[in-house]
């Protein structure tokens, strides 16, 4: 199943609702674009960017005399792809490298870096895991389970022990097997929270550290944040902190199998100029999407069948 | 990040200054202010517009229009307005007399049950009772172990049955509950997606199987739009008695807790506010409706120094 038909099951209200906006006969009406605007607020792309969006499209329609339904969504679709960043490169895929998954508590990180391991794994990457949190009840646990799953080894120490050492250690591990590709995950953490953002940026200084002096020749390290589809505005804030304590690579968004549309994503990714690198669309360890700017707009928008 | 409510209508009405009563127009302009703020703060745009029809109506009384403080009055009446959806008065636990008391949780995954499960546990162990938390979620990798280590930090017993059928891992914790005279069974249960129907049926049917006296929802604070189609699921299918709001620790406004309470009707009981198992407080309408127009949870703040 491919990204847009993932999308696409969780999607469907939206749709809905969209397809219910587009509905029109004749002209084009006032009303229309307000169902519109409210329709890309209900998306969580947050009121300004809907206001942004429905005045750019508007000016698209009468410059290039769009007037049918299929005309003005197709416009939109491509319209909201642009807001998109290409990735310049991919962290995951591109190896060597060394990635850690930072975010809020409960985000999807630990269950991301599980999926992501497996892939590897068939990719035929040489994999190895390492869990930084040291916090959470069970996270070690739960990232064991996930690395057999995997068949990947998990890197670890004891709850309580200092998360740096635990990023030291595995990339020890990593430069003893010639690992391709070393996910970290880390402890959940408001982005509000000084001292835990302040312990996170250590995590990764202490990571880039070693990871320069590996065997094989410097490994790249990249930071990826966890994000959940259904995030209100609060996202960007998230976002924004996150990025401004560690420089953040990409975005992964999960729990797009839900009913949340994820505008959040379309926000986060243009104001922070932030490529998204996958999505989480279950809690099996398939359920990882590449994210594509095209599918997920079209997605949004519902064209494509009609 | 944002301006608050306060701020922006006061730029606003400077705007407006030397013109002397407020016009039509200028309230046209502060509902717009309202709106926006609400939204940022993740209020449902349905309920975003009812709210904002409501209080156009009270701030275009001459009471208003005449004030020499219109922005404060405007604030005033949205603040009322809010404090009342969000449901007056504080609404704590309700526990029945049976024994053993049950109280189920339920959500969305990583909302926050499982830490709020001990969390209860905690308060109502300080409170003089004996409660028992039952690991009824077997889906999610190392959850029962995750209850098991918390529980043992608040030296609170946690039932784990087999492992594997979360209905009887459920009525196992009440004959356990029975056999060890604990008073208060806590079954945490599996994150699941409301559009999930076999993993809705399974909480309908550990519902049935223990009849709980109190079944939560625990719903994170950051949540956005979405949060109607949700709880309204949630509702309609377990028909749960209250809301524990989590993660209000960070900057979320958290305007998802008024939409689920004009959407379903359900009280917000608690809020969450950290990751240790005494973040758990009784839940204020006053407080958090100057949460989500931006005012600070001046209240708190002091109560906490
Ligand atoms: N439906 C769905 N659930 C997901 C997805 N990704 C993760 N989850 C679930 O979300 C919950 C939290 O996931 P975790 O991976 O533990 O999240 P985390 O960010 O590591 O959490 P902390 O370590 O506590 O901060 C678990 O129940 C996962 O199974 C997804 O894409 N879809
Ligand atoms: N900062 C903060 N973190 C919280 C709060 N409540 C829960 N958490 C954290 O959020 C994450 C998820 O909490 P859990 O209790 O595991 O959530 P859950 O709903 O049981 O998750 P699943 O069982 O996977 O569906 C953990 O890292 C918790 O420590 C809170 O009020 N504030
Ligand atoms: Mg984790
Ligand atoms: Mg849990």
């Amino acid at each position: 199943m491919g990204l847009f038909d993932a999308l696409s099951r969780g999607l469907e209200r939206s749709r809905e609702t969209l397809n219910e906006v587009f509905y029109f006969g004749g002209e084009v009406s006032e009303e229309f674009w307000e169902d519109l605007e409210d329709t890309l607020v209900m998306d969580d792309m947050g009121a300004e960017i809907a206001m942004k969006l429905t005045d750019e499209l508007r000016e698209i329609a009468a410059r290039k005399n769009l007037k049918t339904s299929r005309q003005l969504r197709c416009a939109l679709a491509a319209r909201l792809e642009d807001y998109f960043v290409p990735s310049s490169c991919d962290p995951i895929s591109q190896t060597p490298s060394c990635v850690l998954f930072v975010g809020i508590n409960g985000a999807g990180k630990t269950t991301t870096v599980g999926k992501i391991a497996s892939k590897a794994v068939a990719a035929g990457k040489r994999t190895v895991i390492g869990s930084a949190d040291t916090f959470r009840a069970a996270a070690i646990e739960q990232l064991d389970i996930w690395g057999e799953r995997a068949g990947v080894p998990v890197v670890k120490r004891t709850r309580g022990a200092d998360p740096a050492s635990v990023c030291y250690d595995v990339l020890d591990e990593a430069d003893r097997i010639a690992a391709d590709l070393v996910l970290i995950d880390t402890a959940g953490r408001l982005h509000t929270s000084a001292d835990l953002m302040r312990e996170l940026a250590k995590v990764v200084n202490v990571t880039r550290k070693r990871a320069e002096r590996m065997r094989a020749g410097p490994m790249a390290v990249h930071v990826v944040l966890v994000i959940d589809a259904t995030t209100g505005q609060n996202g960007l804030a998230q976002a924004s902190r996150f990025n401004d304590s560690l420089g953040l690579d990409g975005v992964i968004m999960t729990k797009l199998d839900g009913t949340a549309k994820g505008g959040i994503a379309l926000a986060v990714a243009s104001k922070l100029e932030l490529p998204i690198l996958a999505v989480g669309v279950g809690e099996q360890v398939d359920d990882l999407q590449t994210f594509d700017a095209g599918d997920f707009s079209r997605a949004l928008v519902g064209t494509g069948e009609e | 990040m944002f301006n608050s409510l306060s701020e922006r209508l006061n730029d606003t009405f400077d705007r407006l200054r030397g013109k002397g009563r407020l016009t039509e127009a200028d309230i046209v302009s502060a509902m717009r202010d309202i709106r926006m703020a609400l939204l940022e703060a993740d209020v449902n745009f349905k309920v975003v517009r009812d709210f904002v029809a409501k209080t156009k109506e009270r701030c275009s009384t001459s009471e208003v229009m005449d004030s020499l403080t219109p922005a404060q009055n405007v604030v005033k009446i949205v603040l009322d307005e809010l404090t009342e959806l969000l449901g007056s008065t504080e609404s704590k636990l309700v526990l029945g007399n049976r024994i053993p008391n049950v109280i189920m949780l339920v959500g969305l995954q990583g909302s926050g049950k499982t830490t709020a499960a001990v969390k209860l546990a905690y308060l109502l162990k300080k409170q003089g009772r004996s409660p028992i938390l039952a690991a009824a979620d077997v889906y999610r990798p190392a959850a029962a172990d995750q209850l098991s280590a918390l529980g043992s930090e608040i030296e609170v017993p946690v039932f784990r049955g087999d492992g594997a059928d979360p209905i009887e891992i459920a009525r196992g914790s009440i004959r356990e509950a029975v056999d060890t005279m604990r008073d208060v069974v806590i079954v945490d249960t599996a994150g699941r997606l409301q559009i999930d129907e076999q993993m809705m049926q399974e909480a309908v049917d550990i519902k049935r199987a223990v009849k709980p006296d109190q079944i939560l929802m625990v719903v994170d604070a950051m949540t956005g739009q979405d949060i109607v189609n949700v709880v309204s699921t949630f509702a309609e299918r377990t028909d749960f008695d209250g809301v524990i709001i989590s993660k209000l620790d960070g900057d979320a406004r958290g305007g998802g807790a008024l939409s689920i309470r004009a959407v379903t009707g359900k009280p917000i009981k608690f809020v969450s506010m950290g990751e240790k198992p005494d973040s758990l407080e009784v839940f204020y309408p006053d407080r958090m409706a100057k949460r989500i127009l931006g005012m600070g949870d001046v209240v708190g703040i002091i109560e906490k120094a």
